[in-house]
């Protein structure tokens, strides 16, 4: 029986965007945690962590009441891109995105906090903007520990199984995923695909893990 | 010319006392030195002026600009300030080659400028055979002199120095005051410098701030300031004085005199200005201007006998400390010379003796 590769490239494509918008999304909020004070800084420090302790149906749970077909939110997308979020591959986007982003914005909030204040303060003394001070001195300085944090939030996105099953549901070709499809395949039998899959993700957060742990050590 | 009249409060904490900087001074052309011990202020002052502390009130002006005004509320950005800043650590970017370095700095400088004016402080501050290299492959003097460089070559109205020449040995502590000369020769930009270190003082203060505790105890030249030092406190601070308990007996305002007993020997001083009769003071006399003697029968006028507990090599003389807290520094041979006394006395030429 041939193999339908179809949900590995859907988790890649999931992965990928969703890790691309986790990095923007992280690194200006761990930007924002690591230098500015505000009232309630530590309510978005646990907000942001959350996803990482609750249960995945829960997140599910959420995701649905907030961008399901009768939530505001939900309306809206629909209004602009003329279909409906939920049970679209982007929702699993969504859900991807979720789990990611405490990830990238923890790793990246240490690295940006761990550069040498002093460097910080030349750079301004020397009358570079706020702008950039941070993409030619902080980043260039951080960058080895975000770029490990973004290796692993895209290894984490590629398995994301609870949520992304409740928000876009498990329909082959179109939002089945890896996590999906190798559950999907053991529940009806087919222990062959299963395996396969299996070994193939496996392989695939193997090599990504030894890439990042590489980066962070050179 | 830098003016800076500011108020800082910090309120005490859990684990600190409460602080206040409380400072007025002004300071021109040349290097001002800001000396005082680990805690007197004299960082958080430097930053204030750097902009990276605010300051409760007061004012700071550098040349005809406002850089902190309390009442009109004016704090601008250090990156508004044009101030140059040299840390401790020299803070050079590590991912960067020594010249761009000195290019990003230079980047607030005209576009058709900036090319000739890295190459022009390459050149001057001997750079530039290491200038494709990373700080972590130059040497100790190379990064030092390529961030007084990199501080100065934006032309700033003031150069700040953060104890630039701390935990450096003596061959690159040489060079650094070199460099510094240099640049007070070459550039007419105003440096504030801080320091602990006395030597520093004089190898490169034109002028000398003492700070304490936030406040300003004592302002003029570093010799002014080691000749006369403004009060007991300033002459701890400075830690190279003779600070020996007396007790005035005869002032002679006519003939420029006095009795000071001091333990339980009485011997002349100069006349002490402000000062009464039975005044208990602080004699404050400098090791170098004291003698020690082979005690040769009756102690002479101005003689005290005392008893040596060690003698303690320095490079240029010999520091002899007498019980009683008497320090004195003897010239080598001279010490070479008297190596065998077993009984001392100590001379107090009345002239050097001053009261706080």
């Amino acid at each position: 029986m041939p193999i339908d590769w179809f949900p590995l490239w859907l988790s890649l494509r999931v992965a990928l965007v969703s890790t691309v918008a986790a990095l923007g999304a992280g690194l200006w909020i761990a930007h924002v945690l690591a230098n500015r004070e505000f009232r309630g800084k530590a309510a978005v420090d646990a907000a942001v962590t959350l996803p990482l302790v609750l249960p995945p149906t829960v997140l599910g749970y959420y995701l649905l009441v907030l961008l399901g077909h009768r939530s505001p939110l939900g309306k809206l997308w629909e209004k602009i891109f003329g279909s409906p979020l939920v049970f679209t591959w982007k929702a699993a986007v969504v859900a991807a995105l979720l789990y990611s982003l405490p990830l990238l914005v923890k790793s990246s909030r240490a690295a940006l906090e761990s550069v040498d204040r002093s460097c910080e303060r030349a750079a301004r003394t020397l009358g570079a903007s706020e702008w950039k001070l941070f993409w030619r001195v902080t980043l260039p300085l951080a960058r080895r520990s975000i770029l490990a944090a973004t290796a692993l939030a895209f290894a984490r996105s590629l398995g994301e199984f609870g949520a992304t099953l409740m928000i876009a549901g498990n329909i082959p070709g179109q939002t089945q995923t890896m996590a999906v499809a190798i559950y999907d395949a053991q529940e009806s039998g087919n222990s062959t695909l299963a395996l396969t899959l299996v070994l193939v993700i496996s392989a695939i957060a193997l090599a990504i893990l030894t890439l990042a742990a590489r980066l962070e050590n050179r | 010319m830098i003016q800076a009249r500011i108020r800082k409060t910090f309120p005490p904490r859990k684990d600190s006392s409460g602080f206040l900087l409380d400072v007025d001074f002004n300071a021109a052309a040349g290097v001002t030195v800001l000396f005082g011990p680990s805690g007197a202020g004299k960082t958080m002052l430097l930053d204030s002026i750097a902009g990276f502390v605010r300051p409760d009130q007061g004012r700071i002006l550098l040349d005809d600009a406002i850089l902190f005004d309390g009442a009109a509320h004016v704090h601008l950005s250090p990156q508004a300030r044009n101030c140059g800043y040299v840390f401790q650590s020299y803070a050079l970017f590590p991912h960067m080659t020594l010249r761009e370095n000195l290019a990003f700095a230079a980047e607030r400088r005209p576009r058709l400028e900036r090319h000739r004016r890295v190459n022009e402080m390459l050149e001057r501050f001997r750079l530039t055979e290491a200038a494709g290299r990373r700080p972590h492959e130059l040497s100790g003097g190379q990064r030092q002199r390529c961030s007084i460089a990199r501080a100065l070559i934006g032309g700033p109205q003031l150069l700040l120095l953060d104890e630039p020449a701390q935990g450096l040995d003596a061959p690159l502590r040489a060079e650094f005051y070199e460099t510094l000369r240099q640049v007070r020769a070459d550039f007419q930009t105003p440096v504030l410098l801080v320091t602990h270190d006395l030597d520093e003082c004089f190898e490169l203060g034109d002028e000398m701030i003492v700070l304490r505790e936030g406040r300003i105890v004592q302002s003029g030249t570093p010799r002014q300031i080691l000749d006369t030092p403004a009060n007991l406190d300033v002459a701890r601070l400075l830690g190279a004085f003779n600070l020996l308990p007396g007790e005035i007996r005869t002032l002679d305002p006519g003939r420029n005199s006095s009795r000071v007993k001091l333990g339980e020997f009485e011997i002349d001083g100069p006349y002490f200005p402000g000062r009464l009769r039975g005044d208990r003071v602080t004699i404050c006399v400098r090791p170098e201007q004291l003698t020690a003697l082979a005690r040769n029968g009756r102690p002479g006028p101005n003689q005290i006998p005392a008893t040596l507990e060690r003698a303690v090599e320095k490079p240029q003389s010999v520091r002899l400390e007498f019980a009683g807290g008497i320090s004195v520094d003897l010239p080598r041979p001279e010490f070479e010379r008297l190596r065998e006394t077993r009984e001392w006395v100590v001379q107090l030429p009345a002239a050097s003796l001053r009261a706080l």
